[in-house]
Parts: C-alpha cells; structure tokens; sequence
C-alpha cells in the first residue's frame, strides 16, 4: 500500500500500472494508470476505469495500492511500415505520407498516437481503391506537425516524389499537415517540372479516428484526381464546402488556408480552383482549362534545392524600419514585404531598402490583402518603391511568393536572373486576367 | 395483473436519469440552450461518418448497415441555435462552468463524492445524433445515496454531458438531424442496481427528480427528462429499457419486464420439452410469392405489385409459441417482428399462428404448409414481404432469435412504450469506445467551483414542505401527500406559471383531490391534458366560474372527449356577476317575504338552500352568503 510521503511523490507507481484507489469518503476504485497530461496538476493521478471513463483523483486524497501490471504499453509511437499492394486497375500511385492530422489517430485505451493510414486504413477509406490503382505504395518519409516543416524538408520531399516519378508513377498523393500544406505545394511546384501527373497534397482538419473525418472524402477525391486528372500539377483537394459533398481540387501555388478549423477552409485565391470532384458518384469536373498537361515521358526536370535566407515581413504602421537593414546583417537574401493595399509600406522605410537592395538584397512587395493585385505604379510611395529596385509580386499570394523567392535563391546564382524569373509566370502561379467571381461573397443579411 | 413476489424473484432495478440543466450557455460553446420554432431560418448540411468495424456503440442494427453503407445524414442548422462548434467545424470551447456547479450541487444533494480533476471523454455515438461522431462527457461524482423506505439505494455515477441532435425525419437511405438541442447540458445520474421493487424505483426515481428540480436549474416540459431502467431477475437476464418518458410509468415497465422475463422463461422449457433442437432451425428462405399473391389482402398485393417478394422461414415445432403472450398484447410473434424490423429495416412480419388472418385464409395457409413441408399443429413459419436482400437479414434475426429462445432470455437494450411494454431495439453494446477529450482540458475542482455549486443546493423537502404550508396556504396534510406525489412537478410548473392569477391551495386541491376523485369515479382523466388544466384553472382565478364547477367542467370534458371543447363547457359554467346574485337574491327574497320574516334568524339557511339551488357551480358560495346576509339585513333593518 502507497501513501503520500513528505514531498507527495509516488516513486513506484507507473503509466500503466493496474491499481486500487481508496478515496477519503470511503469510495473505492479500480482502474488502470493514464499518463500525465500537460494541463493536469501535479497532484492529479488520471485512472482509467472500467467502464472507459478517466477521473482525476487528487494524490492527497487518496491511498493507493497498485494490483499488477496492465497489458497496455502507454504512449508508444508506431513507426509506419512501408509497403506496397497491387491491385487490378491501371493507375501507378505513390503514396507518401509527411505526417499531420490526417496521420495521426489516437489509441483509445491509451492515447498514444498511431499513424493512421497504411494500406489496410486506405482500402477501408476508399473501398474502390484495388479498383482503380495497378499498385499503390505507401511510405512514410516523416512525421512532422506542418509548422514545424522547412525549406530543408521541402528539398527532401522534391527528391523524393520525383523518384518515385522516375520509377513510374502516375501520380503522386502526399498526406500533409494543412497548417503549411500551401507552401509545400508551391515548394514542390517550383522545384519539380513536367510532371506526367498530378502531385496531391492532402489532408485533413478532423483526424481520421474520428468518425466525422474529413480524410475520408478528401483521400478518395484525390484518387479520382489521381486517376482522371489531365493535368501535371502540383494541387491541394481538401472540401469544397461544409457538407461532405465535393471535394476541390487547387492550383499548389494559388491556394490558402483561410480558416483555423472548417473543412473547406483551403480556397484558392486570385484563380479558380482546377476541378471540382464528387467522390459518392466519381464525377471529376474541370473547372479552369488553364492548367499545365501532363507530359508526355519521363523526364521529370528536378531543381530540389531551397534557401533559407528569405524573410516574409508583414507591414503595420509604425513599424520601425530598421528591422530591415537588420535582417540584412543577419545574412537574409531576399526579403518579401507583406505590404499594405496596392503593396505599400511606411515611406520612411524606403531609403532603407533602397541602402539594403544596393547591398545585394532582393526585396520584392506583395500585398497583405490576399486578393487583388500589387501596383506600385498608382500612388506616390509605389513609385518610389519602384524606383528604390523593389520587384513586384503582383498577384501571387504572399506565402507564394516567399516560397518563389527561396527556391530562385536556391537554384539560381546570377541575382538579376533571379529577379527576371520572380516576375516570369513560371507555373501559373501569377495571371494577368481577374474575373469578377475570384472575390468571394460573405453573408450581408 | 397477478403481484410478483418481487423478492423471490431476486428483482434488481437500476435507474439511469438523463435531465437537462438549464444554463445561460450549452455544455461547449456560448449558444442558448432553447429550442428553435418552425419559423427559424435554417441551412442544411449535409455530412457521412465513418463506421469503421469494431465502433458499434449505441446503434440499432438496420442503421449500422445504412450507416456502412454510406447513409446520408443532413443537419438542420437554425439560425441562433447551433454553431461552428456543433457543426463539428470549430473545436469545443471550455467546458461550461454554470453546468459544472449545477452537477455538483446535485451531486452534493445526494452524498456523492466530488472527483478531484474532471476529465471529458469522447464516447462514439455514430448514429448521427452528433455531427463528430461522438458525445462529450465526463463523471463529475461517484459514489453517494437515496434513502428509501424499502432501504438505501446508492448512486454509481454522476456525469455531465451533451444532449445528442434531435432527429426530424428518417427515410431509405438518409436520415434528419435538428442541431438546435445538440450541446445542450444534461445531467446523468446512474444508481446501483440496488432497487428491489417497481414502487421502490418509482419513490427513488421521484426522489432523485425532485432533488433535481429544487435547484431551480433543471428544465421542465416535454423531452427534458429521459428516465432509463435496468431490470434483471434471478436466472433472468439484465435488460437495458431506454426512455421511460413519464414517472408514473416506471412501476408498469418493470412489472411488464419481469413478466417478459418470466415467460421467455416458461417458453424456453416448453421448446425443450417439444423435443427442438438448434440444428433444426435453418437460416434457409422461401419464396412463397405466387402463393400468398393469391390472397385477399389489398396491402399484400400492392407490396407484391411494388416488386417486393414473399420470403418465408420455417419454424419447425414453434406452432403455438409465437401466440404466447410475454407482456400485455404482446406476443412471442411480436418480439420476432421486432427483430426483423430491426434488422432488416423491413416493416414487420407475419406468422402461422395469426392465420387465417390478414385476408389469408385457411386453405392459402395450408398450401403454405405444404409447400414449406411443415405440419400443421406442430410447427410454425413467419414470413415477411420486401426485397430479398432486406428479407434475408430480416429473418436470420428471427432465426437467431428462435434459437437463442432456446437457451433462455437475449440480453437486450428495449425501449419503453406508451403502455408500460417495451420493444426490441438493438443487442445490448459491449462498453463504449471511449477516449480523452483532449481539444477540453481537465478541470480542477477547486474552491471558486465549489463556491459557485453552493448557490444552487436545492433546499430540502422539509424546507418545501414548509414553503407549500406557509407561503402557498396548504393545508399540512395536502401538503404532506402532495410532496410524495409524482403530482408534484406538475403543481409547482402551474403554480410558477398561474400562481398570480390562482391560488396554489386551488391548484392543489384540483391536482389531489378533484382528479384523483374523478379517477375513482371512472372518469378518465388521462385525456385531460395540461393546457386544459390551465384554461379550467385560469377561468377560476379570473372570477369567470366559481371553484366549485371544477370536479363537473372537467367531468364533462373527459367524458365527452375527444367531441368535448373545454372553452364551450367554462361557458356554460360561467360565473353571475354580483349584480346578477343580488338580482336572483332579491326576488327569492321578495318572493318568500313571509316564510323569511316567519323564521327570522334561521331565515338565512332557507335564503341560502333556495338561491344555491339556483346559482350553485356559477358563483362561489361565500360571495352568496355575503349577499345574502347584506339583503337580509336591509330586509330586516
């Protein structure tokens, strides 16, 4: 029999452990051991008991006796296995797996965290799949919450969808974290051309352990993508809508995450989005012609290599513009300047950039509104941006066009190339026609 | 209805009682906890879950397979009433402090233990009742009591938790779903099974109820308060019966289960004494089409004209049994049609023992017989008409069933009918998948929530008692066995809602005395439905018919229904005004002039006898002695 010992600790009780609880009312318990959370007090010891229930019972209230040892192993992680199936369709599929919400499924005796989808997970979410894929081969690369993603990791994924392109895939699917999925897709857009099929980055907002996940509808969109797609792209398919009714399939580099939590939170932003798909019925619709084919053979054109010399500043008034000559001490390359409207920033920063673009920085403008386009050539402070040798990101979402600036830094060595290419449609990540339904319509009563 | 020796039975009730709390906010977000009218502006959402194998929960069979199968749910979103948290679209906000202190000053009330550190835990539910596919809930207390006469009864768990979705509408292959009762808090308080008879679980049950009411905090009215019960007997089984939706119900349903029990029991026997075997029933259908299409029936023929098929199953030494009845109206065969029901989503079934029957007649029955190669007397079949994928699943339930009536009683969760029966709703579900909340953080119990519980401790019956004897002017014998009457709630709903315009000892008297004597006079006074009461009661209050007329408007009204209008009858009872008494008053006055002066003071009660025979049930009759002495006085004056 445990009890308290001067400092409150219990030495031998362990996560896990199956133990017998007398509460000072008299009540007894019986249940197994859970481990700490974050949020709990020091005091608290969590019991699990048998009717599935957790309580919280206070070390100071309780006397402790521990019955044995439980057959659960707490909080263990699970490497995922690579494998691969065949099946009797004709599509080629790789599917790999970087980590995020729609990776992680959480054990219900314990709480340790699964990686969800292996081959036997994908069949259950997509009953068709032997269907439709001649193999799909899952592997997972990392295991990573998408904020914690850099352009390093970018580099590794760029090589390594381009080899499984290289050995004959059609399609590439990744599992992402949504919260940096965008500029992940645009990393992978810039870095791998001439694709001969869509890359498709997927996720979810609900994880898959629970019954209303949004994997379910969004993984079998992308292999109806996958499958039917006339594009070489690299896309986002999450929701289109609230209701589990279509899934849209994105432009990588026109995309964004605009909400914290909703299902259909990704929308693309100054394009429409490439297809729409239903997976109750397989219907894949395209809906913006202006996309990049397929391309015919194999040679996939690699450049893998990002800097991580950029900076994304987001302007506010008052800022103080030295930030940016410090940036420029510190080492930074490029820097884009989430500006203001048309792609304004404090006029009291202009001699600044000026000082900091003779020194060799690239500094380009883009704008903080998200929708429309930067044009410096409208009012006075965008003239003498211009003139200060700032390069315009015109349409392309700020995210975007850090992501551009980091993989030019990376694989071109001559600055002013680099600047002639900022401002070159590379992947249709810039358009020069906005048609009056890109903006959307919020609820006005 | 034979008494059970409920004791020699080994009879063991435990009582489960959902209440919601009514707070400012639900249970994980800020929405109000009203329900939304018809007229609320609503979008629909519409969503699938995920059913993956091992998550059976709380769900009938035919919905598991549609839910398998890609059922459609579609949420009804009224405005105001639900948000991005019930859409599953927003994760859930802390957990509702006003709701905690709520529980636990009822957890108090009750001697239970308070936990240390609260822990919200999702329990799969995926019925669709709730948009994530689970509901959040948490044990608050354990432990603690109710004292009874028959003995103590003890409380298992006290939880807190969201009330589920509230379902509109169901049809082939989606069901309908409200939001606006979704996130709603409720209170579960689970006993012991140590309740030992149907009136002993009435008396808790009533007990724990009031408990909850004197609060303050609960809400009143239809669907706010689901009462479930656990019944097993010795050699019987523990069955689950789900929403006994009103008090006085309780004792009916657990006799009616014990006697279900007892006579799956007797029927168990007699199918080993006939000698049946489990290899003898088989899960082999027949069609028999193009013999019953010869029937009468109009319906059989539609459904065989709709495309549908007669599939039939064969009982081998069943004849008898399935006319057996295990509960009032309720037969052997009954239970077998729930069964199909509920597997098969098929809308029931017809057996040998109801036949000829159902335009059937005697000789289509017999080339049943011989079709199936079964003899007449001896065994049975069922059959059911619908497709024969449906067909199929529906009668291998049966089958099961049969087979299992062999070996004793299925553990089953039931649910409770109107009368005090109750039908097959789904086997019995292993324990719940259950894991941490973990976008809700623990709560501690510390001395702020403790301070915010004191508010709401209900005061004790004595201090009502008190209450209904001093303030509301009842005498202390109604009051006394109006606080140990279900009769209660009722009362003090219309005394909080008519106690400006009646006068509770009326409300009382009306509620223990009038109904309950028309009761024993045969008056049915079921029919007699609250806003009548209140429509009687309000007319008294206003002066409009005297509180005498009650016993005979509310007489007229049950025995005339459903023809009888209670505004038409208050009419005809309608009060005389003063001036109208006094009018009535004079001429019998002035009328019998000299028999009064003759009889001087005793004159009153002669007065009295004649104008109440005139005025009685219109007016009250001290106004009328007041009048009446004013009169005589003048007179005499």
């Amino acid at each position: 029999m445990l009890s308290l010992d001067s400092k409150g600790k219990y030495e031998d009780i362990k996560e896990g452990d199956f133990v017998r609880v007398k509460l000072r009312s008299g009540e007894v318990l019986e249940g197994i051991v859970m481990p700490a959370t974050e949020f709990s007090s020091e005091d608290i010891i969590i019991i699990k008991l048998s009717n599935g229930y957790n309580v919280g019972i206070s070390k100071r209230n309780a006397e402790i006796e521990v019955l044995g040892k439980s057959k659960i192993s707490i909080g263990k992680e699970y490497p995922m296995e690579r494998t691969r199936i065949e099946g009797k369709g004709s599509l080629r599929l790789a599917f790999i797996s970087t980590g995020g919400t729609i990776m992680s499924k959480v054990e219900y005796e314990t709480g340790a965290v699964r990686p969800a989808i292996n081959v036997a997970e994908l069949i259950d979410m997509v009953p068709n799949l032997l269907d439709i894929v001649s193999y799909v081969e899952v592997e997972e690369v990392f295991r990573l919450l998408s904020e914690n993603m850099t352009p390093k990791h970018w580099e590794e994924i760029a090589k390594i969808v381009a080899a499984k392109f290289m050995k004959g895939a059609d399609s590439v699917i990744i599992a992402h974290g949504t919260d940096t999925m965008s500029y992940t897709a645009a990393a992978l857009a810039f870095a791998i051309r001439n694709l001969p099929g869509p890359v498709i980055l997927v996720g979810s907002q609900r994880s898959s352990d629970r019954p209303s996940t949004d994997a379910v509808m969004n993984l079998r969109g992308s292999i109806i993508t996958a499958s039917k797609a006339p594009f070489g792209e690299v896309t986002i398919c999450m929701h289109g809508h609230t209701s589990d009714t279509y899934v849209l399939v994105h432009r990588g580099v026109r995309v964004r995450k605009m909400h914290s939590s909703r299902r259909d939170a990704f929308q693309s932003i100054n394009d429409i989005p490439l297809a729409k798909v239903v997976p109750t019925t397989g219907d894949f619709i395209l809906l913006n012609n202006d996309y990049i084919p397929r391309s015919r053979g194999r040679d996939v054109k690699l450049k893998p290599r990002f800097s991580d010399k950029v900076f994304l500043l987001k302007a506010f008034p008052g800022i103080d513009c030295t930030i940016i000559e410090y940036l420029a001490s510190m080492g930074y390359k490029g820097i884009v300047i989430e500006g203001t409207g048309l792609g304004h920033i404090r006029e009291d920063c202009i001699p600044v950039i000026e000082r900091v673009i003779d020194k060799g920085v690239i500094i380009v403008m883009a704008t903080q509104t998200l929708f429309g386009r930067v044009n410096m050539k409208v009012y006075t402070t965008g003239r003498k941006l211009l003139k200060a040798g700032v390069l315009s990101a015109d349409d392309m979402l700020p995210e975007v066009a850090y992501v551009k600036l980091s993989w030019l830094l990376g694989n071109v060595n001559n600055v002013d190339e680099i600047k002639r290419l900022f401002v070159s449609n590379l992947v249709k990540e810039l358009g020069s026609i906005h048609h009056e339904n890109y903006f959307p319509r919020w609820y006005h009563g | 209805m034979v008494e059970f020796n409920y004791e020699e039975l080994g009879l063991r009730v435990g009582l489960e009682i959902h209440q919601q709390l009514d707070t400012k906010h639900k249970l994980f977000c800020d929405c109000p906890t009203r329900l939304a009218s018809p007229s609320t502006p609503t979008i629909e959402v519409i969503r699938y879950l995920r059913a993956t194998k091992s998550e059976i929960g709380e769900i009938d069979p035919a919905a598991l397979y549609e839910m398998q199968r890609g059922r459609k749910i579609i949420y009804q979103v009224p405005q105001g009433h639900a948000c991005l948290v019930e859409l599953d679209e927003e994760p859930p906000h802390e957990l509702n402090r006003e709701a905690l202190a709520i529980a636990i000053a009822i957890a108090k009330a009750l001697h239970s233990t308070i936990l240390d550190e609260i822990h919200v835990m999702r329990k799969i539910v995926i019925d669709g009742s709730n948009p994530t596919g689970f509901q959040r809930t948490a044990i608050v207390a354990i432990g603690g009591y109710v004292d009874d006469e028959e003995g103590r009864v003890g409380i298992q768990t006290i939880c807190v938790e969201e009330d589920a979705a509230r379902k509109v509408d169901e049809g082939p292959g989606y069901v309908k779903y409200n939001l606006d009762r979704l996130g709603i808090p409720l209170i579960e308080i689970a006993t012991s099974p140590d309740i030992k008879s149907p009136d002993q679980a009435l008396r808790v049950a009533f007990k724990i109820g009031l408990i909850m009411r004197l609060t303050g905090k609960v809400k009143r009215g239809i669907g706010t308060i689901r009462q479930d019960l656990n019944v097993s007997i010795k050699n019987g089984v523990k069955t689950e019966i789900k929403g006994v939706s009103k008090l006085e119900l309780i004792p009916k349903v657990i006799k009616y289960e014990v006697m279900r029990q007892l006579k799956l029991l007797e029927i168990r026997d007699e199918l080993r004494r006939r000698g049946l075997r489990e290899e003898e029933l088989s899960y082999g259908i027949y069609d028999i089409t193009e013999i019953v299409r010869r029937s009468r029936s109009k319906l059989i023929r539609k459904l065989i004209e709709r495309g549908n098929r007669v599939y039939a199953v064969k009982l081998p030494k069943l004849s008898g049994i399935l006319k057996i009845e295990v509960q009032p109206n309720r037969r052997f065969g009954t239970e077998l049609s729930d069964y199909a029901k509920a597997w098969g989503g098929v809308g029931g079934l017809i057996h040998s023992d109801e036949l000829p029957g159902y335009g059937i007649d005697e000789k289509i029955t017999d080339e049943i017989y011989e079709y199936l190669n079964l003899e007449k007397g001896r065994d049975a079949f069922a059959f059911v008409i619908s497709e024969k994928d449906r067909a199929q699943r529906a009668l291998q339930a049966v089958i099961d069933r049969v087979r299992y009536a062999l070996k004793g009683i299925p553990r089953e969760t039931r649910g409770a009918n109107p009368d005090g029966t109750t039908r097959y709703l789904r086997p019995q579900p292993g324990a719940a998948r259950m894991y941490p909340e973990t976008d809700v953080p623990p709560i501690k119990v510390d001395e702020s929530i403790l301070r915010e519980a004191s508010k709401y401790i209900p005061k004790t019956p004595d201090k009502l008692l008190k209450e209904l004897v001093e303030v509301h002017k009842l005498s202390k014998d109604l009051a006394f066995n109006l606080i140990k009457d279900p009769m209660l709630h009722l009362y003090l709903d219309l005394v909080s809602e008519l106690g400006n315009d009646v006068p509770p000892k009326i409300i009382a008297s009306t509620l223990m005395i009038h109904m309950k004597s028309l009761k024993s006079e045969g008056v049915n006074v079921d029919v007699i439905d609250v806003d009548t009461l209140k429509k009687v009661l309000l007319a008294v209050g206003k002066g409009e018919v005297a509180k005498e007329a009650i016993p005979e408007i509310l007489a007229e009204y049950a025995r005339g229904y459903p023809k009888t209008v209670i505004d038409e009858i208050i009419s005809k009872f309608k009060g005389l005004s003063r001036d109208e008494v006094v009018k009535i008053v004079r001429k019998i006055i002035e009328d019998n002039k000299d028999e009064i002066i003759k009889r001087g003071v005793k004159a009153f009660n002669f007065v009295m006898g004649k104008v109440m025979s005139i005025v009685r049930g219109k007016v009250d009759g001290k106004l009328v002695a007041e009048i009446v002495k004013n009169e005589l006085n003048r007179l005499m004056s």
